[in-house]
């Protein structure tokens, strides 16, 4: 017979279901929640500055560990923010359960101090969430959420608990056992054979692979596939890694920023085999202009994703690795030369790189400069800007989970809060955040977490003194309105590093950038490198928000 | 039984019913309401009451919603607190009377 409280209780089957590291920030409200928490002897507490630099660094973990990763918020404005963390694990479906303190039920409704309705604000960015009404509730409901947060489509769960509960003392029996994650393998006999007929008879096949393949761990079967039947394939944002980005079937990111040659290979595609994606806008552009000439296979775990913006003539609901092993026995081997020989062609023509685009002081040599430096290890996180296409374009990733960006919030201040979350769940590896300096300034607060934490995260700072890509827009579509897009006022990131206790160089006049780079990439603990960039660097090729992917402007081969 | 003699409003072929069995707690209606209003999915109404011991709760739903229906019920199908979703278009009848109902109760 046990006796505790509710504060208790959610420590010790936090425990008992293996977690070792927690975010947050104490208050008011969750205060018996901490009290609980420093008498664990297993869970280490991660204090961030910023609710939502707390739910960041649980993405870090949970982005890279693939398993859901736990952080607290105390209620009101603790609970406000970390809505933007929980809205965009709900969009990459990233696996988080967010344990929030709330006013004592009894002032539940009253408009009490730092009561807000987060029950109602989250449901809309949560899987699923609670609202506790009892103590002995929480044996069910942390159990469950953890399950809900990893199975199937993976996703933030809430769980909103008033003070009380956590107080509220309660006798029970046992320990609930650690709800395990649902296996969802769905019966998909006659649409694998649809589908892998469709495969036997296409001329000009794409894979069009997305983040539930990474979520599925399908990697290799993905890879597998590709190889099998000679299959080019192209990655969203979410996607990238699962095929190495030199590995020849490899056409990079598609979309919006993808290179000519790939947009333009999947016009030509008749058979689209999309798994893990959801025609997002970004990819697909004018999804009534994507791909017309192709037909659709997608493979997705979630059922309301298949044919919510494409209709698909096969649908096949549930993992990517069980429906791609389903697939494999059934596709003939094949090389595809003539295919394949088209995309070669559209890839001379359309080359992805220039060799001035790597020229000293650009954006894709620093980034290669900083992949050569940290080895193919490295744990890379994004901002949300120029400098997060300049990554995906142009950084040489190898595996899945090895690339961590805001794909569907877009959210800046990602970055380095997450780069803490990685290198707390993966304290061997290196860890790089590349930020810009409009997004750093978001949650620069974490810094300090960083420094505090001792993770070793490396920030580089491509510094334009802007919103790089709003500014990149307003000259494109706005008649080069430029309009509260640039900073009046430049920021020493270096000497604020400095003031939060991090080691920080700055490549602006330096006699030896490379040598200097170098040097602050092999410091031991969190430093941070600030790189001018020329603000006139664009983002290249890109499709107007709302045009085809086939209307690509910008760079040396611009047509339209 | 008072008949009632025509419609309170003319039905539309295009409107379907949905029975929803739910968990019943105070935040079911808010997470379906919410479904629709975010989805930009049309309801056009709403029938809510407890079901066996109060564990449950039964929600008929009049949606206007042909071409999307399915998606609907996909999305609904995947909200936690939805234990089950079925079609009941034969059941127009009894909406209308209950929305008969209602209108005669003001």
């Amino acid at each position: 017979m046990a006796r505790l409280n509710g504060a208790q209780i959610i420590i010790r089957l936090l425990e008992r279901q293996g977690i070792r590291i927690i975010s947050g920030i104490p208050g008011g409200a969750n205060l018996p929640l901490y009290d609980a928490l420093a008498a664990s002897p297993t869970i280490r507490h991660v204090l961030a500055r910023h609710e939502q630099g707390g739910g960041f660094i649980a993405q870090g973990m949970a982005r890279t560990s693939g398993k859901p990763a736990v952080c607290f918020a105390t209620s009101g404005p603790g609970a406000t923010n970390i809505m933007t963390a929980l809205a965009d694990a709900y969009l990459d479906s990233v696996p988080l359960v967010c344990i929030t303190g709330q006013v004592p039920s009894s002032l539940l409704g009253t408009d009490a101090f730092q009561e807000v309705d987060t029950y109602g604000m989250s449901v809309p960015i949560t899987k699923h969430n609670y609202l506790v009404r009892s103590a002995a509730d929480l044996l069910t409901i942390v159990p469950k959420a953890f399950q809900l947060a990893g199975s199937g489509r993976p996703g933030p769960v809430l769980i909103d608990v008033p003070k009380d509960v956590q107080t509220e003392m309660v006798e029970f029996e046992s320990w609930p056992e650690p709800c395990p994650v649902k296996e969802h393998q769905g019966e998909n006999h006659r649409s694998l054979e649809t589908a892998a007929a469709m495969i036997n008879e296409a001329a000009r096949p794409i894979l069009y692979l997305g983040g539930g393949v990474i979520h599925a761990g399908a990697a290799a079967e993905a890879r597998q596939l590709a190889e099998h039947s000679g299959i080019p394939t192209v990655m969203t944002l979410m996607g990238l890694g699962i095929l190495p980005s030199n590995h020849p079937l490899s056409l990079g990111m598609l979309g919006m920023h993808a290179c000519r040659a790939t947009n333009l290979a999947m016009e030509e595609s008749d058979l689209l085999i999309a798994a893990g994606v959801r025609f997002d806008d970004r990819a697909t552009g004018r999804i009534s202009a994507f791909c017309p000439k192709a037909k659709v296979i997608h493979v997705d775990i979630d059922a309301s994703e298949i044919g919510k913006l494409r209709p698909a003539d096969a649908g096949i609901t549930g993992d990517a690795r069980h429906a791609f092993a389903g697939l494999l026995p059934r596709i003939q081997r094949r090389q595809r030369h003539e295919w394949n020989d088209r995309i070669r062609q559209l890839q001379q023509e359309y080359p992805r790189f220039h060799s001035e685009d790597f020229a000293p002081g650009r954006p894709f040599y620093l980034i290669r400069q900083v992949a050569s430096l940290v080895g193919p290890e490295a744990l890379i996180s994004t901002d949300v800007g120029k400098h997060q296409m300049w990554v995906a374009q142009a950084y040489p990733f190898t595996t899945p989970r090895q690339l961590l960006t805001s794909g569907g919030l877009g959210t800046m201040g990602f970055g380095l809060p997450v780069a803490i979350g990685a290198a707390l769940a993966f304290p061997d590896r290196p860890v790089v955040c590349f930020s810009g300096d409009g997004s750093l300034l978001m949650n620069i607060q974490e810094l300090a977490t960083a420094v505090e934490q001792q993770t070793p995260v490396k920030i580089v700072v491509l510094n334009n003194q802007s919103l790089g890509l709003v500014r990149q827009q307003q000259r494109l579509f706005y008649e080069q309105h430029y309009f509260a897009s640039s900073y009046a006022i430049k920021v020493d990131f270096a000497a604020i590093a400095r003031g939060f206790g991090m080691p920080a160089y700055d490549l602006e006049g330096a006699d030896d950038p490379e040598a200097l780079l170098q040097k602050a990439m092999a410091e031991p603990g969190p430093c941070l490198i600030n790189v001018p960039i020329d603000i006139e660097e664009e983002v290249t090729p890109m499709v107007p928000p709302g045009a085809a992917n086939t209307t690509m402007i910008g760079g040396d081969y611009a047509r339209n | 039984m008072p008949v009632i003699e025509k419609s309170p409003e003319p039905q539309s072929p295009d409107t379907t019913i949905l029975r929803l069995t739910v968990n019943n707690h105070p935040g079911v209606m808010l997470q379906i309401c919410g479904l629709f209003a975010r989805r930009a999915f049309n309801l056009e109404g709403i029938f809510c009451t407890a079901i066996g011991q109060g564990e449950t709760s039964r929600i008929w739903l009049k949606v206007d919603e042909t071409d999307k229906l399915e998606q609907v019920v996909k999305q609904l199908t995947k909200l936690e607190d939805v234990l089950a979703v079925e079609e009941r278009s034969n059941d127009r009848d009894r909406v209308r009377e209950m929305a008969a109902m209602m209108a005669r109760i003001g």
